[in-house]
């Protein structure tokens, strides 16, 4: 059997606000395994920031906290550690990059500086090695004379350059796991590729375990070799990528597939699934998909269904995934 | 950056000849009658006051004494004080240490007790420290520092007894003008600071500094304070009119031996040259630490370009 890098166990991650608690994230398992690419897909606002954030332990507290579940790294229960044991594998085993790479790089120092500082303070090298590696880190994601862009601020990179600076400072300390939450979303398309090739090919070179986030299916399609499907702060569906597409079970799942834009543009095929995300304090009492699921009966209203295991290595939470035939 | 010093520089010349234009004229309108039986009181005799009119160029017309005027200030030359019969410029430069010595004190005062408060505020949001500090922050912005000077008199100099009434020339005389004149200033920064801090810290790359794994402490300090100093900077660069004249109230309250202190005894002198020069002088110290302020922002903000 592989080794497991992360097992995340039943986390429940509520936001105590004063108009009541929000359950952005209610019950959530999944796991990794080394080198392994996890995809976690979903609308926004179903909580994959927010279990992110919790694996990185970087939930702001108060008013979040992580009430329940462990999340365990190595086997290890992080939730167990104290902060500074944790600041020893947060940025080091375990690594992140973020949505926005206009705004996730500190202004007021170079770029050099910043890859610098995550090598110098866990592999222990001063200054001027740490700045040479950070040169080579940045060489290994495609950023041209980096030498001299080493020198530079974030604001002389565009936003493709700066989340290529971004991988090259959470992959400078060789990580277990990365963590990226929407890579790619706020880069236009031919950057999005790019980014998304890079971060393949270091996947392989390194061999780094990934915990994709993405609300793209398309995205998931590209890299994920797993895929666990978020709604209303659960998974309603979890399987392999291959699976997932050819046989989907959840009609969440499947509206998903629906409303990817294909290539060909026959777009009579594309449908969006109607309605939003309902706000977390009026999700329906049963299960949270029913005001939006074509396929609600009385049950799904006032019985919340179970995440069921459908096949080996296929889970899904809904009444009817056997009686439904969602494939295309 | 030099081309941007040469060049604000020079823009602070027709200032400059602003300033003097106005106290030049400033002289007729307010100060009237002559000069010279003022500073000699009413016992010279009239062949002696001539003599020191016609020596002083007071019988010139108008226009050649402001050319005049004007003319010797680029050279450094002020005039000659009524009162002492000395050069104007050496006696600001006599009192400048005193000034700069105080203004600093209550500058780094203001620097220090300001930005730690609005740090410590802005960690802990809405703590007991946070309230104390903020309270003390509104009562600093709203109250005038000779009032402040008093009290401080007040408490430790006539109650306790234990700092001096006023005067020059101890750390011991320094203490309360430093505080009298720092307080406001720190209120402003720490205020500035906190509210700073408070939009800094919910930043992208503070948790992209989080994440890297760095201490709280190097997370607050290098990657959060810095660019929350940014604004700050600009509460003390809009507060540095109110610096020099605070400078010259608490000179006075203090009896603090000062630039600020002497303009005010040669306006009670009608001391013109005096006058002119310690205003011109006070202008041009605002013009020039209003460069620094400038610039102190592209050491702190690497986007921002002189040019
Ligand atoms: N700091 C917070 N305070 C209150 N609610 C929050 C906070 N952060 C996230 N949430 C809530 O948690 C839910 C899930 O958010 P998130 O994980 O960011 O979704 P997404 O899947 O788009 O990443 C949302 O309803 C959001 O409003
Ligand atoms: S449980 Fe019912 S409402 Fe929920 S997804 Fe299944 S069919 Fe739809
Ligand atoms: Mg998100």
């Amino acid at each position: 059997m592989s080794e497991k890098i992360l097992e995340v166990n039943n986390l429940k991650t509520h936001f105590f606000i004063n108009k009541g608690v929000v359950k952005a994230v209610d019950g959530v398992s999944f796991s990794i395994n080394k080198g392994e690419t996890l995809g976690i897909v979903g609308e926004s606002g179903s909580g994959k920031s927010v279990t992110s954030s919790s694996v990185m332990r970087l939930i702001p507290t108060p008013p979040g906290k992580i009430v329940d579940g462990e999340i365990l790294f190595k086997g290890e229960n992080i939730l167990n550690k104290s902060m500074d044991e944790f600041r020893k594998i947060r940025g080091n085993e375990i690594a992140m990059i973020f949505q926005e790479p206009m705004t996730s790089l500190n202004p007021v120092y170079t770029i050099g500086d910043q890859i610098a500082e995550a090598i110098q303070l866990h592999q222990g090298l001063d200054k001027k090695e740490a700045l040479k590696k950070a040169v080579g880190m940045l060489e290994k994601v495609g950023i041209p004379a980096p030498e001299d862009r080493v020198h530079e601020h974030p604001h002389q990179l565009s936003g493709g350059m700066r989340q290529r600076v971004m991988i090259a400072m959470a992959l400078s300390c060789n990580p277990e796991l990365l963590i990226a939450d929407e890579p790619t979303t706020a880069l236009d398309v031919t950057i999005q590729a790019q980014i998304l090739e890079l971060m393949r090919e270091l996947r392989d070179e390194f061999n780094t375990a990934i915990m994709l986030i993405t609300h793209d299916l398309g995205v998931i399609a590209e890299v994920a070799d797993k895929v666990a499907v978020m709604y209303g702060g659960r998974v309603v569906e979890q399987t392999d990528v291959k699976t997932l597409f050819k046989n989907p079970k959840h009609p969440y799942t499947a509206g998903l597939i629906n409303s990817i834009p294909t290539l060909e543009g026959d777009s009579g095929r594309l449908e969006p699934i109607e309605g939003n995300v309902p706000d977390p304090f009026s999700f329906p009492e049963g299960c949270k998909f029913a005001n939006r699921c074509p396929f609600a009966t009385d049950e799904c209203m006032t019985k919340e269904p179970q995440l069921e295991k459908a096949e080996k290595g296929h889970d899904v939470r809904c009444h009817r995934w056997e009686n439904l035939d969602l494939k295309k | 950056m030099l081309t941007y010093i040469i060049r604000k520089s020079f823009m602070a010349v027709p200032i400059l000849i602003g300033i003097a234009t106005i106290t030049f004229l400033l002289n007729f309108v307010f100060v009237p009658g002559d000069p010279v039986r003022i500073a000699m009181g009413n016992h010279g005799d009239p062949a002696t006051i001539e003599m020191i009119r016609e020596e002083m160029g007071l019988n010139d017309p108008l226009y050649i004494q402001y050319g005049r005027f004007v003319g010797n200030i680029f050279r450094g030359d002020l005039g000659i004080s009524y009162t002492t019969r000395r050069p104007v410029f050496e006696m600001i430069m006599e009192r400048l240490p005193a000034t700069a010595m105080l203004a600093v004190s209550s500058m780094v005062i203001a620097i220090l007790l300001g930005v730690t408060a609005g740090i410590i505020s802005a960690i802990k949001p809405n703590s007991i420290l946070d309230y104390l500090f903020m309270t003390g922050a509104m009562i600093g912005v709203s109250m005038p520092v000779y009032w402040l000077g008093l009290i401080l008199i007040v408490i430790f100099a006539v109650n306790l007894n234990v700092l001096p009434v006023g005067g020059y020339g101890t750390f011991a005389h320094l203490v309360l003008p430093a505080i009298a004149l720092g307080v406001r200033q720190a209120a402003h920064i720490a205020r500035m600071t906190r509210s700073s801090m408070l939009e800094v810290i919910d930043k992208d790359y503070i948790k992209t500094a989080r994440a890297k794994g760095l201490s709280e402490k190097v997370v607050v300090i290098k990657h959060a304070l810095r660019n929350a100093l940014i604004p700050v900077i600009t509460v003390i660069g809009t507060q540095l009119g109110y610096l020099l004249g605070g400078t010259v109230l608490t000179e006075v309250t203090f009896s603090w031996p000062g630039v600020g202190r002497m303009a005010i005894d040669a306006v009670n002198r009608r001391d013109f040259p005096l006058i002119q020069g310690t205003v011109l002088f006070l202008a041009a110290i605002f013009i020039v630490v209003n460069l620094l302020v400038d610039l102190s922002y592209g050491v702190l903000d690497p986007r921002i370009r002189y040019d």
